[in-house]
């Protein structure tokens, strides 16, 4: 990587003379190594500074990331410790766990989440990308103003199209099943839409106009080369809709009226309810749930991390 | 022989669009017909819909729970998207100046973009207790005596913005790559011209990247406004208190309420329509706010 350590702007060297002299040669050298030929003054100031930087993100980082390493010890004390802020729990009580087994189909409803998030994101990638490669690839008449109108559907409040959704949903009888949880994303999703034609556009149009003169259909040229060049794309709406589906509280709490097809949110939603909000106020059992509920969000994200946010990084300069 | 490939294109356009050509008319448009229509009736799921004229309507602009639940959700926007927007813009211009420790950071700062709302509801009710809970025992630290969060109504508003400003990573991201963007010789420009750190901030950097600010402040204020997961998570549900105060109502949980426990549908689809006015207007003023601000490379988008 020839990416030097500092970026751009040295950094913000006030008046402050380095009071860093506790910093050893190694250090002032690797800093003098990238940012032309300092003086020794100027590398000493510009290591406090990184020295500081680096210190006021790492507490942020605490405040990112110790709530969750928190709620791992809380689903673990027994119910007179959980509001104790230790670490590491004075007694572990894996019970916990077994509690929340208890409380509902805890299973069951981790299975929906994954059916339900799996059919989301699927159905939202693929449609949203015809539609993107449709308004990417092609001139046809009001193109433009159709575009503008799927843009203008980000600003409609989801608010006014849920009430007669839910009566559409009510007439077929779908009420208390999971369809209406996705079935919504198979017509593309205004916001994937924009991304994932702002993608196409980027890909060269030669490539195009080659498969063209070798006889490919507008299918094949969709399949075998907008989608393989789009796959980074494909990957963030992907898991972009796999995490809004798994995080929903709304549409389940519509739909859903069997303990049987709740979702995990819905489900965490009732454990709260009952166990923690009222009754014998069991926290415990509530944070065992919470962590059952955040973790398979956590594994996805370790193994797409790298797709994700560079993804997000690309298609926020393109946009 | 042109309109005839231009006739082949059309018509394969038109079959690549279709899927949202048809979603558009089955759950936006014909909805949004729809609802307009219920909007002037008195329909509850049961029995016929009768045409009540503006009475939803009027009822809305007298139902004090109504501006209650309008006035909590502007509160929350108010201290959730300006709070949010700094934040981002403060740790991402820190990771800026870290080379490639960033990276590390900026996966850290996303977990709780991944964390599901309801879990960071239910979490957050127990760190933020106000006796026990671990952010006053911080507070306490540096000597702040935290209030009572989640039971002191005056502070139901500002906890949930801390529940909202927890998942602040994903605009993190976003500026950071607005802050790559930038090219260094205007910096160095800049320098050369003596201009500060504070004022090449403002002067480069701001203007720079203006246009990730403006579609972050935006889509936020949308999305603050239609606020719901963590309010219903921490506050609402089979067991809240008939006597509990409105103080988390925000407007999205009143109409669900209304929509879906009271089934009163016309005065819901009356709230929605007026939901929608409101976003409408806030995100055009800040179009043409932001027009005057906004520098946008090269003009023609």
């Amino acid at each position: 990587m020839s990416t030097p350590v500092v970026q751009g702007i040295p950094p913000v060297g006030g008046n402050e003379q380095g009071p860093a002299s506790t910093r050893g040669p190694a250090a002032a050298a690797a800093v003098a190594g990238d940012g032309g030929r300092p003086g020794d003054g100027a590398a000493v100031r510009s290591w406090f500074w990184r020295g500081l930087y680096l210190a006021v993100l790492f507490l942020a980082t605490l405040a990112f990331v110790y709530p969750l390493v928190w709620l791992v010890s809380a689903s673990l004390k027994p119910k007179s410790q959980v509001f104790d802020n230790r670490l590491v729990p004075e007694t572990v009580q894996w019970s916990n766990f077994a509690a929340v087994w208890d409380a509902g189909p805890v299973l069951r409803w981790l299975f929906n989440s994954v059916t339900v998030g799996l059919m989301a994101a699927t159905a939202v990638t693929i449609s949203s990308a015809l539609v993107a490669f449709g308004f990417a690839y092609f001139r046809f008449r009001h193109r433009n103003l159709l575009f503008g109108l799927v843009l203008a559907t980000m600003m409609l409040p989801g608010a006014v199209t849920m009430i007669p959704v839910y009566l559409i949903w009510n007439q077929v009888g779908m009420v208390d099943t999971q369809v209406p949880l996705w079935a919504q994303n198979l017509f593309g999703s205004a916001f994937y839409i924009f991304l994932l034609r702002q993608f196409f556009l980027g890909i060269p149009r030669e490539l195009f106009e080659a498969a063209r003169v070798d006889g490919a259909s507008y299918l094949m040229m969709f399949r075998r080369i907008a989608l393989p060049l789009a796959r980074p794309a494909l990957v963030i709406v992907f898991v972009f809709e796999l995490q809004a589906s798994w995080s929903d509280l709304l549409k389940p709490l519509i739909y859903l009226q069997s303990p049987d097809y709740f979702t995990m949110p819905r489900g965490l939603k009732q454990i709260v309810d009952s166990f923690a909000l009222s009754g014998e106020y069991h926290w415990e059992i509530a944070m065992a749930a919470t962590l059952i509920a955040t973790i398979p969000m956590i594994v996805i994200f370790a193994f797409t991390q790298r797709y994700v946010l560079d993804g997000i990084a690309t298609s926020a300069k393109q946009g | 022989m042109a309109s005839a490939l231009q006739r082949r294109e059309s018509r394969a356009a038109l079959g690549f669009i279709s899927p949202w050509l048809i979603g558009f008319f089955l759950f936006t448009a014909g909805p949004m017909v729809a609802s307009l229509v219920l909007s002037f009736t008195d329909y509850s799921l049961v029995g016929s819909a009768h045409g009540v004229g503006t009475a939803n309507y009027q009822e809305l602009l007298s139902d004090p729970r109504v501006r209650t639940s309008l006035a909590n959700t502007f509160i929350y926007a108010l201290m959730y998207v300006p709070l949010g927007t700094a934040v981002a813009l403060g740790l991402a211009l820190l990771l800026q100046r870290v080379g490639r420790a960033a990276g590390f950071f900026r996966t850290a700062f996303y977990l709780p973009v991944m964390t599901p709302a309801v879990a960071a509801g239910a979490m957050f009710l127990l760190l933020l207790n106000g006796q026990r809970g671990l952010v006053n025992q911080v507070l306490g630290w540096v000597g702040i005596e935290g209030p009572n969060w989640t039971t002191d109504p005056s502070w139901l508003k500002p906890s949930l913005a801390v529940v909202s400003l927890w998942a602040v990573g994903g605009s993190v991201v976003i500026f950071l790559a607005a802050l790559h963007a930038v090219p260094r010789q205007l910096h160095e420009a800049a320098m050369l011209d003596g201009a500060g750190p504070v004022r090449r901030f403002f002067s480069v950097t701001v203007p720079m990247i203006s246009g990730a600010i403006f579609f972050s402040v935006i889509t936020h204020t949308i999305a603050a406004l239609q606020m719901f997961d963590q309010a219903y998570t921490m506050f609402y549900g089979p067991q809240q208190k008939a006597t509990a105060s409105d103080a988390s109502l925000v407007y999205m949980v009143y109409l669900f309420q209304n929509a879906f426990q009271f089934f009163r549908m016309g005065f819901a689809s009356a709230m929605a329509w007026v939901l929608f006015a409101i976003i409408l207007v806030i995100t055009v003023v800040q179009v043409r706010l932001g027009n005057r601000f906004v520098y946008y490379e090269g003009a023609e988008r």
